[in-house]
């Protein structure tokens, strides 16, 4: 025995009582999704505090990241700072497609949709093309010395420094004979080894695993917001009466962005 | 109403496999759970056999598991540890978790809070097949020439990385892994569902204070389900990456016999951190659904209110949030300071004041009660004296000075079957039995009911209070044979004696099997409230309908448990009937 739901009126299949949160149910489920998702990245990010913790040494960001797109390099994090003024932009680009929504004005939540996906594949083009540069390297690469393995760098006067980990530097004479000496020299990163961190693979492994994480988070994001802008100029939510999927990957995309802020406060300002 | 005059067929396919109706799901997630647990358990009768005749040879063996596994009818070193592993996976994760929580917050979320369905019936019927999914995967590995996963449930670093180390590390784990990944999947969407169901859907008069206890532990653990799996899938994605890539997250400089590895510097520790933070809410995912039925049947089988209604919703949230701050005490062994040491311990005895809480309301509920003794209830009592025995080792266990006596011993494995895989196992047995008529319109057969529990409860504990005695001797677990070791030659004949109550307890559950099968199709057809219970989920009809009500959901006017409330006719008031002038609510 089946009766058929669509013959029962939406209030009477759910006749109950309100919502603690008064908000409906598809909401709340994007609202736990993303406390669950939290959660992943919380495990993640914890992971990688734990391994820098133990590890010898850890390459700042400053050091590792400071190159600009056709202005080479030297520039300590300007880029990165600069996608994230872009993707915290986008949250305010959100926003105000939101608050388009909830007056139903079609034309603008059009407008700050478009807005929002330009800003999305603006990051994730720039990840993209980071990653490029942290692959290939941006330094003079890592050489292994007979006192182990140093990453070569050269200070303002162009005079050598060897960095040996443990905050150990080696200048002048020495660091020139043991350049001199060296048996094997290292360049760019992949999953088993990094210049940036030549004992420290783990550094490279955080770095790809997590931004590639959060990356695919911002790509699935802009995907959402590029078919959520598709329905909305079909007309689809003004037909159903309200906007709330906007308000739904808005949340998604709120979230994403928070998530960055963490993962740039811990890969490159710590 | 308008709409039951319109009944019309539907289809085999729409009705019983990609159904979206929860009472047909949750009788998917029940089956499936039936048949993961018999091969669990079969897994776990044919490694004893190994444990109790070291040397002997069963044909048997060798033509259950083939010729790989079992060479000449004895078992293979690896084989065993391959078995032990896929009956810790399939138990905790199929048959505890994605069964119990699946059969049961499926079934009565929307019949007790009084909803049509679930939020997002879509969802929950994607969240049974991805279930499904992981469980043919899992069960798939037992069929690869490698053999299964072998690393223990817990899939350790870097024995679960490099097939290297154990044949079963090869595609077998991969097989764990991914059939895991697409479990979380499944749990999460099922879990986000529940809660999201509970908090929006309640009918009219459901105040979260006049939910049956049932609701709030499937909340409960809902909420740990949802906060602690994300954390193990952070686990599992690196161990994967690992495996797969070459990263360095677990692994740390090994040398094997065809040389050095390339990682350095991971730590395997790392992944019992995030293993265990998953690992400890796990037991609670396990327990608390469990321990919400027997709450709801003891009461109903007393014929009293339930001792202490919030007391006990009080001590769950209390162990819900504890067991979030307690998972360091899996890892005693692993160097942690001794200050960090005793901090989990404190944490971990807090545990048992709601513990205790729990405990007392059951007794104090059963106590000058006017006790019908039911199957369900019977195997709720036996799962309130599991709760209590298991409990107390785990005291003992909870001690970080105490523990390195009992660390990795058959003291564990005694301890937490008791405490957490019978006291579980026995409450879902109670939910079926008490909910059967809910779920099929027909009624399981009492005696068959009653021998099934004694036999099952006296086979368990033949199994697992001797296992205590195992490891205050010192005999480590997961050792595929004791016989280079005199020492232990004295517990032979102990380990004789849990092989055979293992054996007549894994035997026994025919009886179960039986029981439930012949009850769908030929047990005699139940009333609509059979236990005379209060709770909304007895007034609707016996015949399924989807929308679960013919015309409006009913009202709610009081809790569900006036049971033997002065002044009435009847020793029961449902949920549903106004209070009359006067009267107070509870």
């Amino acid at each position: 025995m089946a009766g058929k739901t669509e013959n029962i009126s939406r209030s009477e299949l759910w006749g109950g009582d309100g919502s603690p949160f008064r908000i409906s149910y598809g909401k709340q489920w994007m609202w736990m999704f993303l406390v669950s998702d939290a959660l992943t990245f919380g495990g993640l990010l914890t992971a990688y505090g734990f391994a820098r913790h133990q590890a010898p040494s850890w390459p700042i960001g400053e050091e590792t990241f400071n190159a600009m797109p056709f202005l080479g390099n030297g520039f300590p994090l300007l880029y990165v700072a600069l996608m994230t003024f872009i993707l915290i932009v986008s949250s305010v680009t959100m926003v105000l497609a939101v608050e388009a929504a909830h007056r139903l004005d079609k034309k603008g939540v059009i407008k700050w949709l478009l807005l929002t996906v330009i800003g999305g594949f603006f990051f994730v083009g720039s990840q993209a093309w980071e990653w490029y540069h942290f692959i290939h390297g941006t330094h003079f690469g890592s050489i292994l010395t007979s006192q182990g393995w140093a990453v070569v760098d050269y200070n303002a006067a162009n005079e050598l420094i060897l960095n040996m980990g443990r905050g150990i530097t080696i200048v002048g004479a020495e660091a020139t004979s043991l350049l001199e000496n060296a048996t094997a020299t290292m360049q760019g990163a992949n999953l088993l080894e990094n210049e940036y961190a030549p004992m420290v693979p783990q550094y490279a492994n955080f770095f790809f695993f997590i931004t590639g994480f959060h990356g695919f988070h911002v790509f699935s994001g802009v995907v959402f917001n590029l078919i959520i802008l598709i329905n909305v100029v079909k007309g689809v939510y003004d037909k159903r009466g309200h906007y709330e999927m906007v308000e739904k990957v808005g949340l998604y995309w709120h979230f994403v962005d928070l998530v960055w802020v963490f993962v740039f406060t811990f890969f490159y300002l710590l | 109403m308008a709409h039951d005059t319109h009944h019309h067929k539907e289809s085999f396919i729409t009705k019983y496999l990609f159904s979206q109706d929860h009472k047909m799901i949750a009788k998917q997630y029940l089956l499936t759970a039936i048949f993961m647990g018999a091969i669990g358990i079969t897994l776990s009768a044919l490694f004893r056999m190994k444990l109790g005749w070291p040397d002997e040879r069963f044909p048997l063996l060798e033509s259950i598991l083939g010729s790989d596994a079992a060479p000449d009818g004895l078992l293979d070193s690896n084989w065993y540890l391959g078995l032990v592993t896929l009956h810790g996976t399939i138990m905790v994760f199929f048959v505890l978790t994605g069964g119990l929580s699946g059969t049961f917050s499926n079934l009565l979320i929307p019949l007790q809070v009084g909803a049509r369905d679930m939020a997002s019936g879509l969802l929950n019927m994607i969240a049974y097949w991805l279930f499904f999914l992981s469980s043919v995967l899992m069960a798939a590995s037992l069929f690869i020439e490698t053999g299964p996963a072998m690393a223990g449930w817990t899939v350790y670093p870097p024995l679960s990385v490099l097939a290297e180390f154990q044949p079963g590390s090869g595609l077998g784990m991969t097989l764990w892994l991914l059939s895991m990944t697409v479990f979380i999947a499944s749990s999460l969407i099922g879990g986000i569902n529940y809660i999201v169901t509970i908090l929006n859907l309640r009918t009219k008069g459901m105040t979260m204070t006049r939910l049956p206890l049932t609701i709030w532990a499937f909340f409960i653990t809902a909420i740990l389900g949802v906060l602690s799996f994300p954390v193990l899938l952070s686990a599992a994605v690196l161990l994967l990456m690992d495996r797969g890539f070459g990263t360095s997250f677990y692994m740390s400089d090994i040398v094997t016999s065809s040389g050095a590895l390339d990682a350095t510097g991971g730590s395997p520790i790392l992944y019992e951190h995030l293993f265990w933070f998953l690992g400890h809410p796990e037991v609670y995912i396990i327990l608390l659904p469990a321990l919400g039925m027997t709450s709801e049947i003891i009461s109903t089988c007393s014929r009293k209110p339930i001792f202490g209604y919030r007391a006990m919703i009080g001590s769950m949230l209390a162990i819900g949030f504890l067991s979030f701050i307690v998972w360091g005490h899996h890892m005693f062994l692993t160097g942690m300071n001794p200050f960090l040491g005793g901090v989990f311990t404190f944490t971990t005895l807090l545990i048992a004041i709601p513990s205790a809480v729990k405990a007392f309301n059951y007794i104090t509920t059963i106590w000058k009660g006017n006790v019908i003794m039911t199957p369900a209830m019977l195997f709720c009592i036996g799962s309130v004296s599991t709760f209590i025995s298991g409990g107390l080792t785990g005291i003992i266990l909870a001690d970080s000075a105490l523990d390195i006596s009992q660390h990795d011993t058959y003291f564990v494995v005694g301890h937490f079957h008791i405490v957490m895989g019978m006291t579980a196992i026995l409450g879902m047995f109670a939910g079926i039995y008490h909910w059967f008529p809910k779920m099929y319109g027909k009624s399981m057969n009492k005696r068959m009911g009653m021998v099934h529990f004694w036999i099952t409860i006296v086979c368990g504990y033949g199994v697992f209070l001797p296992m205590h005695f195992l490891g205050e001797g010192g005999l480590p677990r997961r050792y595929y044979e004791n016989t280079n070791f005199p020492m232990f030659d004295h517990f032979l004949d102990l380990n004789i004696m849990i092989s055979i109550f293992a054996s007549v307890g894994v035997i026994a559950q025919v009886i179960f099997f039986f029981n439930f099968f012949y009850s769908i199709f030929r047990g005699p057809k139940s009333s609509q409230n059979p236990w005379n219970a209060n709770s909304l989920e007895w007034t609707t009809p016996v015949e399924h309908v989807h929308g679960n009500w013919i015309g409006e959901i009913p009202t709610v006017h009081r809790w569900p448990y006036d049971y033997s409330k002065p002044g009435k006719d009847t020793d029961f008031v449902p949920q549903h009937i106004p209070l009359d002038d006067n009267e107070e609510e509870h």
